[in-house]
């Protein structure tokens, strides 16, 4: 065991901080409106063709489709050290990233990466996700989305839920039942859907946080050419799961150091705001809680280089991820429990911190809400857990 | 980086187990608690090694990092092996801990020849940090002397004091297999060693506990899933259900975060680490107190009434952990610690 960084690891760093410290102050701060997806659309490529344009754009993905085909440590240096600087974040390229290119890297046609890969990389083109739909949540395999074939074409009607930033993307990762008379994962085919395609109505969610990133899409008689397909036909199922063994256990990086910074930035706010007669400070209960939600955001770090270093050794995470995702939404619900104590009234209103700190604990503490719902229910992860770790019986 | 263990030290634990189920199963742990602390297997347990893991080869040591003292140190709290296993690694390393830990007085036997005796097990050294009393002392019936760390360095008590205190042996203590005895105010003992190795002692001593928590918790919660898979109700395995399922799924999920603390404080002592020793070893127990404990009190739940007879092992782990939570500092001391870093940061 060694936590130590390699020589090159180091160098990899330095040349990255040095590139950091000249490339973010032209970069501008990101647009304050929730609402207004076209700003965030404009800002958030614009960082990924600076990335692109520095050699960073895919740093985890292979050399020969256009990545930088690091290692996953550098891959969690280099996210480390972009939030540790505070550059943006992936946001609308999200999908195109992390999600619909690897899987295109996988198992799309040469002439599908060639279309596809290099826009992602540069920031041209933006993916949106349609996977999940309003009866088939924890329960995927499930979808009813319809796709009938018609020659060359399959005509699709149906619906999908939480496809985030569908109203400024311009492809889509789309799942269809191909077949509804077998099995329910051996029916489905996943597709390439451009967005401007005539029958695609979206409609924007409002989250709880106010923001409306979240979109419902309706798809009616939507005429997707075959050649979208990616991977054979009923063979869609495969091909999302090939998608997640893509994981390294670099998802929550940027999420950690993010919550190391939020934390430090409670126990500022700890030591201004009054509560009785003293500083919440003072209170040495408030202090314990603290300090072990400092530990325990160290352990998920340790954890994280564990997990990153069982993939750098065999090629996959397993359900480690599934319990670093347990223990990191676990720990961040405690912090906003933390921090709802501290604020007091200071606490009644999103975005406003009272200049009492710098981050605003208030809208974190309903983002938090998502961390045990989106990307799998921790019920869903510790049924995982529970049976591809522990070997115990399943219940259905 | 690479955060996994090495070939050496998979074969180490590996070899460490294998001791244990031969030398340390249950049954003959259990046996023990009739006996107190068993000299004879105390110097067999000497002669593999184990408290010379981290002595300095110079000295006849194994000089080996604390990277591959907390791996033995995680089987040897799995097996529930009883007696003051972290005081007896920590006292054959003293004379590696720091640079000035010479005696300070040198009457008596010096560190030297604690050192060396605890090494081979002819001298069985218990540790405490120094509190007020009333307090129980761990098997102070069985202990050569006891090193007390507090603010102004470590200091030496002969078990000759020990008897002529007339400490009192518990009729119960709370862990059978950690016998205490009663002592109503500790002496000020002789100083051997300084300030700075008393930091390091309660350093690494905070460490080696972490790691026989992480082995409490790793072995709860084995045996609870062991035993959701075998019991039958419903017409099918405990395990089965969600409600059952879901708490071995965070049981595990704790082993899982702590183990990674754990190792990564024992690397960054080590200096093979980006952090500060010292904030790696509050993190790792902090997280072990809390995940002992947790792991424990959940084993006893999955076992159900049996969880709370004696015959199960379940209460054995939860006693043990409560008692290493106590050792070398508690979980809410290394909180604060870490809070006021945070707050002053």
């Amino acid at each position: 065991m060694d936590l130590c960084y390699t020589e090159d690891e180091e160098a990899f760093r330095d040349e990255l901080r040095t590139w950091l410290k000249g490339a973010l102050p032209n970069v501008g701060p990101p647009p304050t409106d929730h609402t207004d997806l076209e700003a965030r659309r404009a800002y958030d490529t614009r960082w990924q063709r600076i990335l692109y344009e520095a050699g960073y754009a895919g740093v985890h993905w292979p050399a020969e489709f256009g990545g930088r085909g690091s290692t996953p440590t550098e891959h969690l240096i280099f996210l480390e050290e972009t939030e540790r600087a505070g550059a943006p974040y992936v946001g609308v390229n999200f999908v195109g990233q992390l999600h619909a290119g690897p899987t295109l890297i996988a198992e799309a046609a040469p002439e599908q990466q060639r279309a596809h890969l290099a826009p992602i990389l540069r920031g041209d083109h933006v993916w949106c996700q349609g996977f999940s739909e309003p009866g088939s949540g924890s329960d995927l395999a499930s979808l009813t989305t319809r796709a009938f074939d018609d020659g060359d074409h399959y005509v699709v009607t149906g619906q999908k839920i939480w496809t985030s930033f569908a109203q400024v993307a311009d492809y889509c990762e789309l799942l269809v039942r191909t077949d509804p008379d077998v099995p329910k994962h051996r029916g489905i085919t996943w597709l390439i859907m451009p967005m401007d395609l005539p029958g695609i109505e979206i409609r924007p969610i409002v989250t709880a946080l106010g923001a409306s990133e979240f979109a419902e899409m309706f798809l009616d008689e939507v005429r997707i050419p075959k050649v979208n397909r990616v991977g054979g036909h009923n063979d869609g199922w495969r091909v999302t799961m090939v998608t997640f063994a893509f994981e390294r256990g670099t998802a929550f990086i940027s999420e950690i150091i993010a919550s190391q910074r939020l934390l430090a930035d409670l126990a500022k706010v700890a030591q201004k705001v009054t509560r009785g007669s003293a500083r919440a400070s003072d209170d040495a209960e408030i202090r314990r809680r603290l300090g072990r939600l400092e530990a325990e955001l160290d352990a998920l770090w340790s954890l994280t280089k564990r997990n990153v270093s069982q993939a750098q050794r065999t090629g996959m995470v397993g359900p480690g991820g599934s319990v670093f995702k347990l223990a990191y939404a676990d720990t961040r619900k405690r912090m906003s429990d933390l921090a709802e104590q501290i604020l007091g009234r200071a606490g009644l209103a999103i975005g406003d911190t009272l200049d009492l700190g710098e981050l605003d604990h208030v809208g974190e503490r309903l983002y938090t809400l998502t961390l045990t719902i989106a990307a799998g229910t921790s019920e869903i992860q510790r049924t995982i857990v529970g049976e591809r770790l522990l070997g115990l019986p399943k219940d259905r | 980086m690479d955060f996994e263990l090495n070939e050496d030290q998979e074969a180490l634990a590996e070899g460490v187990a294998a001791l244990c189920a031969g030398r340390f199963d249950i049954g003959t742990v259990r046996a023990m608690a009739s006996d107190g602390l068993d000299r004879g297997r105390w110097t067999e347990l000497a002669q593999t090694g184990v408290f010379s893991l981290t002595r300095p080869e110079a000295e006849g040591g194994l000089g080996m990092g604390w990277a591959e003292a907390v791996v033995v140190f995680e089987q040897l709290g799995r097996a529930l092996v009883p007696g003051p296993l972290a005081a007896a690694t920590l006292t054959a390393s003293l004379v590696g801990l720091s640079e000035t830990a010479t005696a300070v007085e040198t009457s008596g036997l010096d560190p030297v020849e604690i050192g060396e005796g605890a090494a081979e097990g002819s001298i069985v050294v218990g540790a405490l940090q120094r509190c007020g009393g009333p307090c129980f002392v761990e098997f102070a019936e069985w202990v050569d002397g006891l090193i007390i760390s507090d603010d102004e360095g470590l200091w030496w008590v002969d078990a000759e004091w020990l008897k002529a205190a007339d400490a009192a042996p518990a009729a119960h203590p709370l862990d059978p297999l950690t016998p205490v005895s009663a002592v109503s105010e500790l002496p000020q003992g002789r100083r051997i060693a300084d300030r700075s190795t008393a930091v390091v002692w309660r350093r690494c001593g905070a460490l080696l506990t972490s790691a026989l928590q992480l082995g409490i918790a790793s072995g709860a919660t084995d045996q609870a899933v062991e035993y959701a898979k075998q019991r039958e109700q419903f017409g099918k395995p405990i395990g089965a259900f969600q409600a059952v399922k879901h708490r071995c799924a965070d049981m595990i999920t704790r082993v899982e975060v702590l183990r990674a603390a754990v190792y990564a404080a024992a690397v960054t002592v080590d200096g093979k680490g980006v952090d500060d020793p010292s904030r790696s070893v509050a993190v790792a127990k902090i997280l072990a107190s809390s995940a002992a404990a947790a792991c424990a009190k959940d084993s006893v739940q999955v076992h159900g009434g049996m969880g709370y007879t004696w015959e199960v092992d379940a209460h054995l782990f939860l006693k043990r952990a409560w008692v290493h939570d106590l050792a070398f500092g508690d979980g809410d001391d290394y909180a604060d610690q870490l809070a006021r870093g945070l707050l002053s940061g």
